[in-house]
C-alpha cells in the first residue's frame, strides 16, 4: 500500500475516532447547563444531583476528546506536510485561534466544573459550566471554519513562494473575514452543532429512560427527560432544515459532491428525482435495486419542482469523487435523521399526555437512540469529506480569477515512508481499541452507579458544612452525614 | 489603532512571532513541566492508594490547561511558520507519534485510574502514568537536542534522516536533563501541595534529584560547547546575552538555598526561572533558525523563509492581543481557586 492510501486511512480513522467524543461533549454541555440552570432557579436538589451526575459523565468523555484531539492537531504536519505548507497561511490562524479562544476556556473552566462543586458558589459554578459549554462550541467554530475553507475557499490568493530557487505555490489570506465566512462555513457549522445537540439530548434521554425502565433514580430521571426530550425534538427538526440548506449551497459550490451523494450520473432536461435507497455503480453509471421519488431532488436543491440538477457528466472524469460511499452515508444520515424526528416527536407527544413511561417499546427505542445520533454524525462527515475528493483544497474562482486547488494525492509529506505510516496506524489502532473498551467500561460503570438521590445529596452537603472535608475523610467510620457519597472518596 | 499597526512591517512581525512562540513553548515547559515531573515521581513517592490519589490530584484540575500551551504552540507554529511546522512534524514522524501516545496515556491514566475498585486496574494505570510522563519528558528533550544540534535537512526543506539518526548521545543527554529538570520542578511543586509524612518523603527526594540534575546540567552545557559550536554564536555576537546563562546558573544554585531557608514557594519560583532561562538559551542558540540543516546551512528553515504573509502574522497578533489577557486571567483564577494543599473529595480522580 502506498503512503497516500495509508495516510488517508489514518486521517479518516483518527478523526472519526476523535469525532465520537466532541459531539457528546458539546451536546452534553448544553444539557448540563440546562440542569444547572434549573437547579439555580428552583434550588431543587434533584436538579443538582442530576447536574453532578452528568458532570461525571461529561468529564470522562471530555478526557477522551482531549486525548484524541491532540493527535489531530499535529497530524496535519506529520502526514500532510505539502498541504500544511499550502494552507498554513490561511488556516493555521484558525487553529491558533482555536487554542487561544476555545481550548484555554474549556480546559480552565472544566477544572471548576468538575472539581469545584464544593469549592465555589453555585453562581460561579453555573458560570463555569456555561464557559465550558461555550468553549466547546467555539472550538467547533474554528475547526469547522478551517474545514469549510478547504471545501469552499474564499478570501485568499495564490502566491508563488520561492524556496531555494524553486517556486512553490501557496494560499495567502487577503481578507480574513471572507476566509472565515466562506460560502459553506455558516451552514456547516450550524448543521454540525445541531448534530451535536441531537446527540447530547438523546444521550441524556436514553440514560433517563433506562433508569425509568429499571425503576431506579426516578426523581432525577424524570427531570432529565423534561429537558432532553424537547431538545431532541427541536434539534432533529432543525437538523433536517439546516441539512436542506447545506444541500442548496452544495449545488453552487460543490456540484460534484451533490451529484455523488445523489448518484446523479446524467444531466437531463427533466426535474430530478431523489433516491430513497439504492446501490450506485460508477462503472455502469447506474443505480441498482433503487427506489426513486420523482421531483424531490430538484425540490431539495432549488425549492421548486422543475429545475433539473446538474449531474456527474458535467464534471471532468479526473475530478469526480467516489459515488458509492458518499451516497450510502448520505442516505444513512437522512434516514436516521427522519427516524429520530419521528421518535422524538412520539416521545414528546406521549410525555405531554403523561403516558410515555407506560410505552415500554418507545422507552427502549429512546435508549438505543444515541447510537443512531452518533452514526448520523459520523455518516455526515464521511459524506462531506469523501464527496470533497479528489481535492484536499477545492479549486475556486476569486474575484473572477481562477485559483488552483490542491489534490489529496499531492498534499502528502514527502519525507514520510509507507512503513512509518503503517507503524503509526498499527500503534494507534491498538491504543484506540483499548481506549474505546476502557471508555465504554468506565462510562457503563458511571451509568450503572447513577446519580445520588436528593436525600443523599442533602446529607452530604450538610456534612461538609459542619466539618471540613479532611476530617470527614479521616473519621469516615464515625461520620454519619453523606456516608454514601463519602464512600466514593475513600474507595 | 490602524495607523499604529501599519507601522509593523513584515520583518518586525516575524521577530515578534519568533518571540511569542518562544513564550508559548516556555509556558508549556514550565507548566506541563511540573505535571510531567509529578508523573515521574509518582511511583517513588506515594505508597498507599490514598497517597497515590493525592499525588495525582495535586495536578488534577490543572494538567489539561497546561497541555493546551502545547496545542496552542502547535497551532501558532502552523500559522506563523507553516514551513517549519510541516517539516518539523514530518521529520520527527515516529518520535512524535510516540510523544502523542504518551500524552494520550497520561490523560487517560489520570482520568480512569480511580474509577474502578481493583488493585490490578489501578496498578496498570499507575504504571501508565509513570511511563507516559517519563517518556514524554525524554522525547521532548530529545527533540530539543536535535533541533539544537541541527538535522539532516536537504534541499526544499526535505528531511533526509531517519528515526535512528535522531537518537544519539547528544539528544539523549538533553533528554535525560529534561527528565531530571522536570522531576525537580515537580518535586518542589509536590512539596508545596502535600503535607505530613508524604511531604517529608518528597523533601527527602529533592536533594538527590537536585544533585543528579546538576551533574547532567554540567555535562550538557559542556557537550553543547563542544558538539554544537553554533549554539554560542549569538552569545559572542551579542555579549549582553551572557546574562542568560549567568542567571540560569544562579537560579540553579538558588534552589537549595530557598529550600534550606524553608521557602518552598520561592524555590518553585526559582525552578520556574531555571526552565525559563534554559528555554531562552535554547532560543538564543537557534536564532534565527527554526530548524538548522546539518548538511548545508543554506537548506535551513529560518524565520524568514519559513514564515507566513504579513497579513496573517498581523491577524494572529490581534488574536494574541485579545486572547492572552483572557487566558492569563482565567488561568490565574483557576490556580487561585485550587490553591493550597490537595484534598480528596467525591469529585477527585
Ligand atoms: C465539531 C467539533 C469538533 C471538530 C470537527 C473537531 N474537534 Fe477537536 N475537539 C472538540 C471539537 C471538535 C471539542 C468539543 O472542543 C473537544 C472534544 C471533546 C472535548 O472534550 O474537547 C476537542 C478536543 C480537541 C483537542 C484537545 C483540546 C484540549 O487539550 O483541551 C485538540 C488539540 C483538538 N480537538 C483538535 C482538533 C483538530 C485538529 C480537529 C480537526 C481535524 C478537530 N479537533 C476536530
Ligand atoms: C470531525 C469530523 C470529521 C470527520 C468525521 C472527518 C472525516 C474524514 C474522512 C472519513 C476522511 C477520509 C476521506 C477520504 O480519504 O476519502 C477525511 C479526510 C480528511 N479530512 Fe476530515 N473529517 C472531519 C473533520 C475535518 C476537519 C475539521 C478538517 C480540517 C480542518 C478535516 C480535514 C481533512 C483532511 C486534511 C483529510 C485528509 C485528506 C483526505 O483524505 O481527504 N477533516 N476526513
Ligand atoms: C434529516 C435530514 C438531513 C439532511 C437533508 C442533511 C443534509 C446534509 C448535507 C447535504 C450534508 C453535506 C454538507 C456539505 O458537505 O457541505 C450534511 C453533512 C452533515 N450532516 Fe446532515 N443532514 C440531515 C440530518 C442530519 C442529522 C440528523 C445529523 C446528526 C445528528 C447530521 C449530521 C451531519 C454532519 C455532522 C455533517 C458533516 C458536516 C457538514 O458538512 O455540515 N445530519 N448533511
Amino acid at each position: 500500500m502506498d503512503v497516500e492510501i495509508l495516510s488517508r486511512l489514518q486521517f479518516a480513522g483518527t478523526i472519526m475516532f476523535h469525532y465520537l467524543f466532541p459531539p457528546l461533549s458539546i451536546g452534553l454541555g448544553l444539557q448540563l447547563f440546562l440542569c444547572e440552570l434549573m437547579y439555580f432557579r428552583s434550588r431543587d436538589l434533584a436538579w443538582e444531583a442530576a447536574a453532578r451526575f452528568w458532570t461525571r459523565v461529561f468529564a470522562v468523555n471530555f478526557a477522551m476528546g482531549v486525548a484524541t484531539g491532540i493527535v489531530m492537531e499535529f497530524e496535519f504536519g506529520t502526514n500532510w506536510a505539502v498541504y500544511s505548507r499550502f494552507v498554513g497561511d490561511v488556516f493555521g490562524s484558525a487553529l491558533a485561534a482555536e487554542g487561544v479562544f476555545a481550548f484555554f476556556l474549556e480546559s480552565g473552566f472544566l477544572a471548576v466544573l468538575v472539581f469545584g462543586w464544593d469549592r465555589v458558589s453555585p453562581k460561579m459554578h453555573l458560570l463555569s459550566t456555561l464557559m465550558v459549554f461555550l468553549g466547546s462550541m467555539f472550538s467547533a467554530v474554528w475547526i469547522v471554519v478551517a474545514n469549510s475553507w478547504q471545501q469552499t475557499p474564499a478570501g485568499f490568493h495564490i502566491v508563488e513562494q520561492e524556496i531555494q530557487g524553486e517556486l512553490i505555490p501557496r494560499a495567502e489570506v487577503t481578507d480574513f473575514w471572507a476566509m472565515v465566512f466562506n460560502p459553506s462555513s455558516v451552514d456547516r457549522l450550524t448543521h454540525t452543532l445541531i448534530g451535536a445537540f441531537v446527540l447530547g439530548g438523546f444521550f441524556v434521554a436514553s440514560v433517563s429512560a433506562y433508569y425509568l425502565l429499571k425503576n431506579v433514580h426516578r426523581e432525577v430521571a424524570r427531570r432529565c427527560l423534561k429537558i432532553s426530550l424537547p431538545t431532541t425534538l427541536v434539534c432533529t427538526v432543525a437538523s433536517a432544515m439546516s441539512g436542506h440548506h447545506s444541500a442548496q449551497q452544495l449545488v453552487k459550490t460543490q456540484p460534484a459532491k451533490l451529484a455523488a451523494i445523489e448518484a446523479h450520473f446524467e444531466t437531463t432536461g427533466e426535474p430530478t428525482g431523489l433516491w430513497l435507497f439504492g446501490w450506485p455503480d460508477s462503472e455502469t453509471e447506474s443505480v441498482k435495486y433503487g427506489v426513486q421519488l420523482p421531483y424531490l431532488l430538484s425540490f431539495m436543491v432549488y425549492s421548486d419542482f422543475e429545475t433539473p440538477v446538474p449531474g456527474m457528466d458535467k464534471i471532468p472524469p479526473e475530478d469526480r469523487p467516489p459515488v458509492w460511499l458518499p451516497f450510502q452515508t448520505f442516505h444513512l444520515m437522512v434516514g436516521l435523521g427522519t427516524l429520530m424526528i419521528v421518535v422524538s416527536a412520539g416521545a414528546c407527544w406521549y410525555w405531554l399526555r403523561g403516558t410515555l413511561i407506560e410505552k415500554r417499546w418507545l422507552m427502549w427505542t429512546i435508549v438505543c437512540m444515541p447510537i443512531a445520533a452518533t452514526a448520523a454524525n459520523q455518516a455526515g462527515w464521511i459524506t462531506a469529506e469523501t464527496g470533497r475528493q479528489p481535492w484536499i483544497v477545492y479549486p475556486s474562482v476569486q474575484n473572477g480569477v481562477e485559483m488552483i486547488g490542491l489534490r489529496t494525492s499531492d498534499g502528502l509529506s514527502e519525507s514520510v515512508t509507507a512503513e512509518q505510516v503503517l507503524g503509526s496506524i498499527i500503534l494507534f489502532s491498538i491504543i484506540y481499541l483499548l481506549l474505546f473498551a476502557v471508555w465504554v467500561f468506565v462510562l457503563n460503570g458511571k451509568i450503572q452507579h447513577g446519580p445520588e438521590s436528593p436525600e443523599q445529596l442533602a446529607e452530604y452537603k450538610a456534612s461538609i458544612h459542619k466539618g471540613g472535608m479532611a476530617e470527614l475523610i479521616e473519621q469516615q467510620g464515625t461520620s454519619r452525614g453523606g456516608r454514601s457519597m463519602l464512600d466514593e472518596v475513600v474507595r | 489603532m490602524t495607523h499604529w499597526f501599519a507601522l509593523l512591517d513584515h520583518d518586525t512581525l516575524t521577530y515578534i512571532w519568533f518571540f511569542l512562540l518562544g513564550v508559548l513553548i516556555t509556558g508549556y515547559a514550565i507548566l506541563d513541566g511540573f505535571d510531567l515531573g509529578v508523573g515521574i515521581l509518582h511511583p517513588f513517592i506515594a505508597r498507599t492508594d490514598t497517597e497515590r490519589r493525592l499525588v495525582m490530584n495535586s495536578i488534577g484540575p490543572l494538567w489539561d490547561g497546561n497541555e493546551v500551551w502545547l496545542v496552542t504552540f502547535g497551532g501558532a507554529l502552523f500559522a506563523a511558520f507553516p514551513n517549519a511546522y510541516a517539516t518539523i512534524f514530518s521529520s520527527f514522524y515516529t518520535a512524535f507519534f510516540l510523544l502523542l501516545t504518551c500524552l494520550i496515556g497520561r490523560a487517560v491514566s489520570l482520568e480512569f485510574r480511580s474509577k474502578v475498585q481493583s488493585r490490578l486496574w489501578r496498578q496498570f494505570w499507575d504504571a501508565g502514568f509513570f511511563l507516559s510522563s517519563f517518556t514524554a519528558a525524554l522525547l521532548l528533550g530529545i527533540a530539543a537536542g536535535n533541533i539544537m544540534a541541527g538535522m539532516e535537512l536537504g534541499p526544499k526543506f526535505l528531511y533526509q534522516g531517519s528515526l535512528l539518526s535522531q537518537v544519539y548521545w547528544y539528544p539523549l543527554l538533553v533528554g535525560a536533563m529534561t527528565v531530571m529538570l522536570f522531576a525537580l520542578h515537580g518535586a518542589i511543586y509536590l512539596y508545596l501541595k502535600t503535607e505530613g509524612e508524604l511531604q517529608n518523603r518528597v523533601r527527602a527526594k529533592i536533594t538527590p534529584i537536585f544533585l543528579a540534575f546538576c551533574v547532567i546540567y554540567a555535562v550538557v552545557s559542556f557537550s553543547t560547547w563542544i558538539h554544537v559550536p553554533h549554539a554560542t554564536h549569538n552569545l559572542f555576537a551579542y555579549p549582553v546575552l551572557w546574562l542568560v546563562p549567568a542567571l540560569n546558573f544562579l537560579a540553579v544554585l538558588n534552589i537549595p538555598r530557598a529550600m534550606y531557608l524553608g521557602r518552598p514557594g520561592y524555590a518553585f519560583f526559582t525552578s520556574t526561572m531555571v526552565i525559563a532561562a534554559l528555554a531562552c538559551l535554547f532560543s538564543v542558540g537557534i536564532f534565527p533558525n527554526l530548524m538548522l540543516s546539518s548538511i548545508d546551512p543554506e537548506y535551513s528553515i529560518n524565520m524568514f523563509n519559513g514564515r507566513s504573509s504579513r497579513d496573517t502574522l498581523m491577524t494572529m497578533l490581534v488574536i494574541a492581543i485579545i486572547g492572552f489577557p483572557c487566558v492569563l486571567s482565567y488561568t490565574f483564577v483557576i490556580y487561585w481557586i485550587f490553591r493550597g494543599k490537595v484534598k480528596l473529595d467525591p469529585h477527585s480522580y
